[in-house]
């Protein structure tokens, strides 16, 4: 594996491996000196174009975990088109040794052109625009995995319903998530009302509902998404409480869910948008579980991006 | 040599095809019985004592000891496995991925760890476990215990229980399992 | 007495009038003194080879961003007429969105003045409104009295219904006509590729296709009210071409236009991510794609126009949702509509070259290939088959979505005013 940019790049096979492997670095994590030196003189390169401190610390606490060196490049979105284009800036990096990017853009497919310009060093799209955002699918994935077999659930995705609720259509955790869920076998269905699902599901293996109440009576996971509050303002719901009201995972729709229904969310949340405060620290809301296994995907993902494969050739 | 490195190491594949038995499961039995005999004569006991297995060769062999430890002296010690891969210096040079979960049940801190592996070869898989091990803690003394030490050492590393010392050419094979031990290369281009 | 200059020898002549074999004798005075079979050569004259050749008058677009003044660095007047006549053209309308944008007479004669001695013909479109910022009408009347037959604010469509019937109404006592680009903005608003299948999987924000049909729809309307004539800029969705096709046949003189790169090229190309891509309106559907090839075809679309839009690679080397629309097509257009049109040679010359010409008000283009008419003429090859090599072009800019693409179909010499601008493939300008 050269680059991951997207999950459809990974398929089946390679979810597993990254989520098998992830087990490993688990264990890395909880040792008294989290560290190993497998990636020992390489060098890895946050190229952050958007503000996302969790995902950029998550990623770099992970390449300092394998012993990598790591820069970091942030670009306040309003800066891009005063300095130097991302392609000088890819190469500049490349030259100063950067071994892998971690690319984070408010433009959709920017991880794409990043990889045609770095020259051989390996690129991980750490979310670009509302498209694609593979590493919080992938620890997304294993969190359901391992919060189902510390309850004593089978741990396997297939066949279990997933409902990913809220704003679809912006949301590039959802995109992943769809796809990595349905490639691990599990049936999703997307809840938003219409102004927030994108406008054609052609080849989205999905179900849409408009009902949460239906929907939440039977699903084993809920993935509740990150409500933008300016959605509002573009007349994509009336105001946020009527969205609360009918799509918000509120305290009283909690208790249709399933005794060993989990929910999840990639953060930050709004509390009392579209999670209720106490719902948020319900035992089988595993949030904080996925930040934590969010480090060890991270280390699995850079592991086989720079450390794995070795030179088949030598 | 563990079944991973049979599949990965040069010459990058092929089959293991046995060519010699050099111990059976008897003298495998003997051995194990002798080696827990060893340790127990070396440390005056059990106090403090945790085997760890190397991933994944060596695992087995601990479980083994372990036993040999109940039968002997009717105490049960502590075992761990440890992968060594992201500690290996050819991270880059060969494929290189950990096989299983580390597991090592107790803190180290002034414990007596022995390593368990199958195979003693060039040496550089202890020394990566070494190093590993550092990372859990500090051990009063760290020992080495392999089933076959077949030579051709690339660093000064020395085992202090041995099961057999067998003279090997490089490109020979040693394959450790249940029944016994065998001598063979690995063929190429010959599916698995 | 006019002198005669070149010799066509051994095409087919393609005009509007028919097709029959026959030479061509052009004189120095850029008319053609004599068409038929077997002409002789005058003494001093030169000879262009033509056996096996498409003689044709030469071919006039609609829509060509020249990029001078202010955007050199992408085209200039000089090298965008370079690819027009490589490209077997022998006149374009230079677009106005420029900088300063061609709003008055003053911009209108800096452009013809470069033009003249530009290897084809350069016309002029001006704005609509000023700034073309859509709100208030720029001197049509100035603007027409130098010569400017087509106005618009292309690039973006006029937004404000009463401004676009007063602007219809004004042009229509000046004899011309306005040219849309058919976008309704609030539904456009942030949109970078077309919104369907494509962007709601790539996470591009995308343009609905009633953005454009909505916008054909009012100006049909306005049309039908003011007598204006409405000419509809780079159509490219089903319904927008559906609802002219019902205004012709209600007996409006609408005329319409469709690039090539919206009957050869589709929205999934965009998951490259590749600006290249990047074009406005967007690349649609395989049903759109079908939908422009039965209007070309049954006349609905009157000509094809490149919208020949040239952008420097470090603008395309922007993220998509942050790169300039536009291609280049001044050099592929002919080749394109060859290969990937399934109309006979003629009607592909009619939307190429005397349909345009009408619309456009270029007398002196579009043929017929007779004594005594301007000897405005191109030479096309139809079996040769090239590969676009981005690298070759004659265009300051390399930003053709269509390289390593194989085309049949090559422009051999271009004839403007009599005077041969290419002759085997070369510029001589």
């Amino acid at each position: 594996m050269k680059h991951l940019l997207s999950i459809a790049d990974l398929g089946t096979d390679g979810i597993e491996e990254v989520l098998h492997l992830t087990d490993s670095f688990v264990e890395v994590s909880a040792r008294p000196i989290p560290k190993v030196p497998a990636l020992r003189g390489k060098t890895v390169v946050s190229l952050f174009y958007e503000d996302s401190t969790r995902t950029r610390l998550s990623f770099e606490t992970a390449a300092k975990r394998l012993s990598a060196d790591t820069m970091t490049f942030t670009v306040g979105s309003s800066s891009v088109n005063k300095g130097e284009s991302l392609r000088d800036t890819v190469e500049t990096l490349r030259a100063m040794g950067a071994d892998a990017f971690v690319v984070r853009h408010g433009s959709a497919g920017v991880p794409w052109q990043v990889a045609a310009w770095s020259a051989g060093a390996s690129v991980v799209n750490g979310g670009d625009g509302w498209h694609e955002h593979p590493t919080q699918a992938l620890l997304d994935c294993y969190t359901v995995r391992r919060a189902r077999a510390e309850r004593g659930l089978d741990p396997a995705l297939a066949g279990l319903r997933v409902a990913i609720v809220g704003d679809v259509k912006h949301s590039r955790v959802a995109r992943s998530n769809v796809l990595a869920f349905a490639a691990l076998g599990a049936e999703v269905t997307l809840v938003a009302p219409p102004t927030l699902l994108p406008p054609d599901l052609t080849g989205w293996p999905v179900e849409v509902s408009h009902d949460l109440d239906t929907t939440l009576a039977k699903c084993d996971v809920v993935y509740l998404l990150r409500m933008q509050l300016e959605r509002q303002h573009e007349a994509l719901v009336p105001s946020l409480r009527e969205y609360t009201a009918r799509y918000g995972l509120t305290s009283g729709r909690a208790r249709l869910l399933a005794d060993d229904a989990l929910v999840l969310h990639p953060g930050p949340m709004n509390r009392g948008v579209e999670i209720a405060g106490d719902v948020a620290t319900h035992p089988n809301a595993v949030i904080t579980q996925q930040v934590a296994n969010g480090v060890a995907v991270r280390m699995a993902v850079l592991f086989l991006l720079l450390g794995a494969g070795g030179d088949l050739g030598g | 040599m563990a079944e991973r490195e049979r599949r990965t190491a040069p010459p990058y594949g092929g089959v293991f095809v046995a060519r010699k038995r050099v111990m059976d499961a008897d003298a495998l039995r003997r051995a194990i019985t002798r080696i827990a005999h060893e340790i127990l004569e070396r440390n005056n006991g059990l106090e403090g004592v945790i085997l760890v297995g190397l991933q994944t060769g060596g695992v087995p062999l601990a479980r083994r000891l372990a036993q040999a430890f109940v039968e002997i002296e009717g105490a049960e010690v502590p075992v761990g496995s440890l992968d060594v891969a992201l500690h290996r210096d050819d991270i880059g040079l060969r494929p290189v991925m950990p096989e299983a979960v580390t597991h090592i049940p107790v803190p180290l801190d002034g414990a007596i760890v022995v390593l368990v592996d199958d195979v003693l070869f060039t040496g550089r898989t202890i020394r990566a476990a070494l190093d590993a091990l550092t990372d859990y803690g500090r051990p009063r003394a760290v020992q080495l215990a392999v089933m076959v030490d077949r030579g051709h050492r690339e660093l000064p590393i020395r085992p202090d229980y041995v099961g057999r010392n067998l003279p090997t050419r490089r490109d020979e094979m040693v394959d450790v399992h249940d029944e016994g031990v065998d001598l063979g290369e690995m063929v190429k281009g010959v599916r698995p | 007495m006019a002198e005669g200059r070149l010799v066509v020898r051994g095409g087919t002549l393609v005009d509007e009038t028919g097709e029959r074999t026959g030479d061509l004798l052009l004189g120095d005075e850029g008319t053609i003194l004599a068409a038929g079979e077997d002409l002789d050569v005058p003494a001093g004259a030169t000879v262009l080879d033509a056996g096996g050749c498409i003689v044709a008058p030469g071919l006039v677009d609609l829509h060509t961003h020249l990029r001078q003044p202010g955007n050199e660095e992408a085209e200039t007047v000089e090298t965008g007429c370079r690819a027009a006549a490589l490209g077997g053209y022998t006149a374009v309308v230079a677009m106005p969105n420029t900088d300063p944008p061609i709003d008055c007479a003053a911009v209108v004669r800096e452009v013809l003045d470069l033009g003249a001695t530009a290897a084809c013909e350069v016309a002029v479109a001006g704005a609509i409104t000023k700034g073309r910022r859509g709100e208030q009408l720029a001197p049509l009347g100035e603007m027409a009295d130098l010569g400017v037959r087509l106005f618009t604010d292309d690039g973006a469509g006029v937004q404000d219904n009463r401004l676009m019937r007063r602007a219809l109404e004004y042009a229509s006592a000046l004899g011309v006509t306005l040219a849309q680009h058919c976008e309704d903005e609030a539904l456009a608003a942030g949109g970078h590729m077309h919104e369907g299948e494509w962007s709601s999987r790539l996470g591009i924000p995308g343009v609905p296709s009633d953005a454009e049909e909505l916008m054909v729809l009012r100006d049909i309307a306005l049309a039908r009210r003011t007598g204006g004539r409405v000419h509809f800029l780079h159509l490219s969705t089903a319904g927008a071409i559906e609802a002219v096709r019902a205004a012709k046949a209600a007996g409006l003189t609408v005329t319409a236009e469709a690039a090539p790169h919206h009957f050869t090229l589709s929205h999934a190309l965009v998951a490259s991510y590749d600006p290249l891509y990047k074009v406005n309106p967007p690349l649609r559907t395989d049903d759109d794609i079908t939908a422009v090839k039965a209007g070309l075809a049954d006349g609905t679309i009157d000509a094809i126009a490149t919208d020949h839009a040239p952008h420097p690679p470090e603008a395309k080397e922007a993220p998509f949702d942050q790169a300039p629309p536009g291609m280049l097509g001044l050099e592929t257009a002919l080749a394109l509509a060859l290969t990937e049109l399934d109309l006979p040679v003629r009607d592909v010359l009619g939307l190429l070259s005397w349909r345009p010409a009408r619309i456009a008000g270029l007398h002196r283009h579009g043929g017929p290939l007779t004594e005594g008419a301007p000897a405005n003429v191109c030479v096309i090859d139809p079996a040769a088959t090239w590969t676009v090599d981005p690298a070759a072009l004659a265009s300051r800019s390399r930003n053709t979505p269509y390289a390593g693409r194989t085309l049949t179909g090559r422009v051999r010499h271009t004839v403007l005013h009599g005077e041969a601008v290419v002759v085997d493939g070369e510029a001589q300008r």
